[in-house]
């Protein structure tokens, strides 16, 4: 029992932003268990313990947290937030991981207020010693942490395809979680950051001037996270072309926060098309490719995973806006047992008629 | 008033649940509402040729019942229900579905209403707005709209007491089946009504998850589960505890791939353990032999089940 009294804390994996979960979860004063690196046994393993129809973060997430919990960890933190089912995740693997036999605590975030309230207060009730202005501390660090990850990846996205020596940008980004990693004040943050940020910039490149430009659209966990989408972006990138995505978990903090301005932004954009809020991430969706479309991009892709409501409602407006404005849009839905050379492939043939298209423009 | 205005209701989604007041309400103001028939393997074909091939069966039939309608209606009613209740929300498919007509069926006259009780958008005057077309007199609008709630809550207390009769006069000590789905699959000719008569015909009593005390129910359900926050979802599952005692098996009726149900199913899957469950899920390829054959075993569990326990 006495072993049961240390607190040992997993959470999953989303993107690189584990970074600032652990800042999170470090606030609770216990071991923190990372789960180990994504791998196709945590999808084998966290598809079997969940409902068919379930969508893949829910598979992945519950990987996640089988592999934590086989390390010994007796916290879990689940947060899931929007219109989607996503918020729901926390309670329905709980009650099937209590079933599995294993004994442990799970702190859930919503997006419904009284939900956050209560998560608060069990990190209260977990570790007395915390107090409010260490818990908001903590919480802004960790969004701190988010926003500078995203900075670097940004940079990075955009230009990983045309770098001179192969494999400076990975390098590099890698010693900058590294560093970001150890840094858990806001100056030694923001110093790190800006210093990346410059160097990166400074990475040489070689940029062809008719260069595609490709945007990223659609579900927030599988376009976050890198190994459900086969690492399209790398893909794209190694093809040479300039990727662009819009979706980050800052910015649905921040929704979260100014909902109605900013759905109300987005409605603008998707105007002819939509009326309403159509939920979730779909309304952004939607929104951003008539904007994109606008700016001139040479091509979208729709990602999501099997089943996703939003996103399967916004596809058929999708449709639409591709037919309007001649623009081609690929879409992609992600399973369990999806391929991954169907999806390079498919991504293959999108590049090369991209690549036609824009040489038939141009005269040849 | 031999020229009246059309309106068109698809018999899909909402409409097995609200059609009674949207019937009165229309009917009062002086229009004539147009139904779709019941759902055919026409339409079902429309359907799935029209929707996006993931989007959920009932989408698909909505989608089928909508292009029926297309070219004999003047207005296509097709409301917007967000949030019937605040810290609450409905399936994300009930918030694009008038959109989702605008872009794939063009050439529609869509009329929608929303209800959005999270950002203080409340059902009467949204319906006002709607009555407001077609009559300018506040009084009739009113009075319209009364008459429809009142008629809707008459028809929902006339089936629950009806169910409670059949609970009470079980002469023949027959197993009670609890259809745990939504109103748009139960009382969907194509999906639940097959179902439901089948199982009349094993000599079950069929009681069904929408007629409730929906009160009662939403209170109940979070002995179940305290996260769950889809209304309708709430409501059916709340039926599960709100029946307790008097249910003999449960029937979960779910269209694939349905986002909510499937993670609710698998949660009541955990946590019931004194009565036998049995999960069916349709889609548009459903053999009819199978599910039968289903239907049968289950009903011949809950025989053996009930003679034993006497």
């Amino acid at each position: 029992m006495d072993n049961d009294k240390k607190l040992k804390i997993g959470f999953p994996h989303l993107g690189n932003y584990w970074v600032g979960f652990k800042e999170i979860a470090s606030m609770l004063d216990g071991e923190i268990i990372m789960p180990p690196a994504m791998t196709r046994r945590t999808i084998d393993i966290g598809s079997k313990q969940s409902p068919d129809t379930a969508c893949v973060p829910y598979k992945y997430t519950m990987g996640n947290f089988l592999e934590c919990l086989d390390k010994g960890a007796n916290v879990l933190i689940q947060a899931g937030g929007t219109s989607c089912r996503y918020a729901y995740y926390g309670e329905v693997q709980e009650v099937a991981l209590k079933k599995m036999g294993y004994n442990f605590t799970m702190i859930k975030f919503t997006s419904d207020k009284f939900s956050i309230l209560k998560a608060l207060l069990t990190f209260k009730k977990m570790n007395p010693n915390l107090g409010y202005i260490r818990m908001f501390r903590g919480f802004w660090i960790a969004y701190k942490k988010f926003k500078s990850v995203e900075i670097i990846e940004d940079i990075i996205r955009k230009n990983i395809g045309f770098e001179i020596e192969k494999g400076l940008f990975e390098k590099t980004f890698a010693k900058f979680l590294n560093e970001l990693d150890n840094a858990h004040e806001f100056k030694a943050i923001d110093e790190i950051t800006q210093r990346y940020e410059k160097e990166c910039k400074e990475i040489p490149v070689d940029k062809p001037e008719d260069l595609l430009r490709v945007g990223i659209l659609g579900e927030f966990y599988v376009t976050i996270e890198p190994f459900s989408n086969f690492f399209i972006e790398k893909e794209l990138g190694k093809r040479g072309v300039e990727v662009h995505r819009f979706v980050c978990l800052t910015n649905e903090l921040e929704k979260s926060v100014f909902k109605r301005k900013i759905i109300k932004k987005y409605l603008k954009l998707a105007s002819p098309y939509l009326k309403h809020h159509i939920g979730a991430h779909a309304t952004e969706t939607v929104g951003l490719a008539v904007d994109l479309i606008k700016k001139d991009f040479d091509g979208l892709i729709h990602i999501k995973p099997f089943g996703c409501v939003p996103e399967v409602s916004s596809m058929s407006i999708l449709h639409k806006i591709s037919k309007d404005f001649s623009v081609p849009i690929i879409y992609f839905s992600f399973d369990a047992q999806t391929s991954e050379t169907g999806v390079k492939t498919r991504i293959e043939a999108f590049y090369d008629m991209l690549k036609m298209k824009k040489n038939k423009k141009h005269g040849k | 008033m031999s020229n009246s205005i059309k309106i068109g209701i698809p018999r899909a989604l909402l409409y097995h649940k609200y059609f009674t007041m949207w019937e009165e309400f229309f009917k009062e103001l002086g229009c004539e509402v147009v139904v779709s028939p019941d759902t055919n393997q026409q339409i079902l074909k429309e359907g799935v040729r029209l929707a996006v091939d993931e989007s959920c069966l009932s989408l698909k039939i909505f989608l089928g019942h909508v292009n029926f309608l297309k070219d004999k209606v003047d207005y296509l009613f097709l409301p917007r229900i967000v949030t019937p209740r605040s810290r609450e929300s409905t399936c994300v498919k009930f918030w694009a579905i008038s959109d989702i007509v605008r872009n794939t069926i063009p050439g529609i006259e869509v009329i929608d209403y929303t209800v959005d009780v999270k950002n203080f958008i409340f059902e009467f005057p949204e319906m006002f707005k709607v009555g407001w077309k077609f009559s300018k007199n506040p009084l009739r609008i009113f009075w319209a709209y009364i008459k429809g709630k009142e008629k809707l809550e008459k028809k929902h207390n006339k089936e629950l007491w009806e169910q409670w009769e059949l609970i009470k006069n079980n002469k023949d000590n027959r197993p009670n089946v609890l259809i745990v789905s939504h109103p748009y699959t139960t009382y969907d000719a194509y999906l639940g009504q097959p179902i439901v008569d089948s199982l009349k015909k094993q000599g079950m009593n069929v009681l069904l998850s929408d007629v409730v005390d929906y009160k009662k129910s939403r209170k109940l359900v979070k002995n179940i589960t305290t996260d769950l926050y889809f209304t309708y979802n709430k409501e059916i599952v709340g039926s599960i505890e709100y029946y307790k005692g008097h249910i003999d098996g449960i029937l979960f009726l779910m269209t694939f791939p349905c986002g909510p149900d499937a993670l609710v199913i698998d949660l009541c899957q955990n946590k019931i353990k004194d009565v036998p469950v049995v999960v069916i899920s349709l889609d548009e390829l459903q053999a009819e032999a199978g599910l039968k054959t289903r239907l049968e075993s289950f009903s011949d569990i809950l025989k053996m089940r009930k003679k034993k326990n006497g």
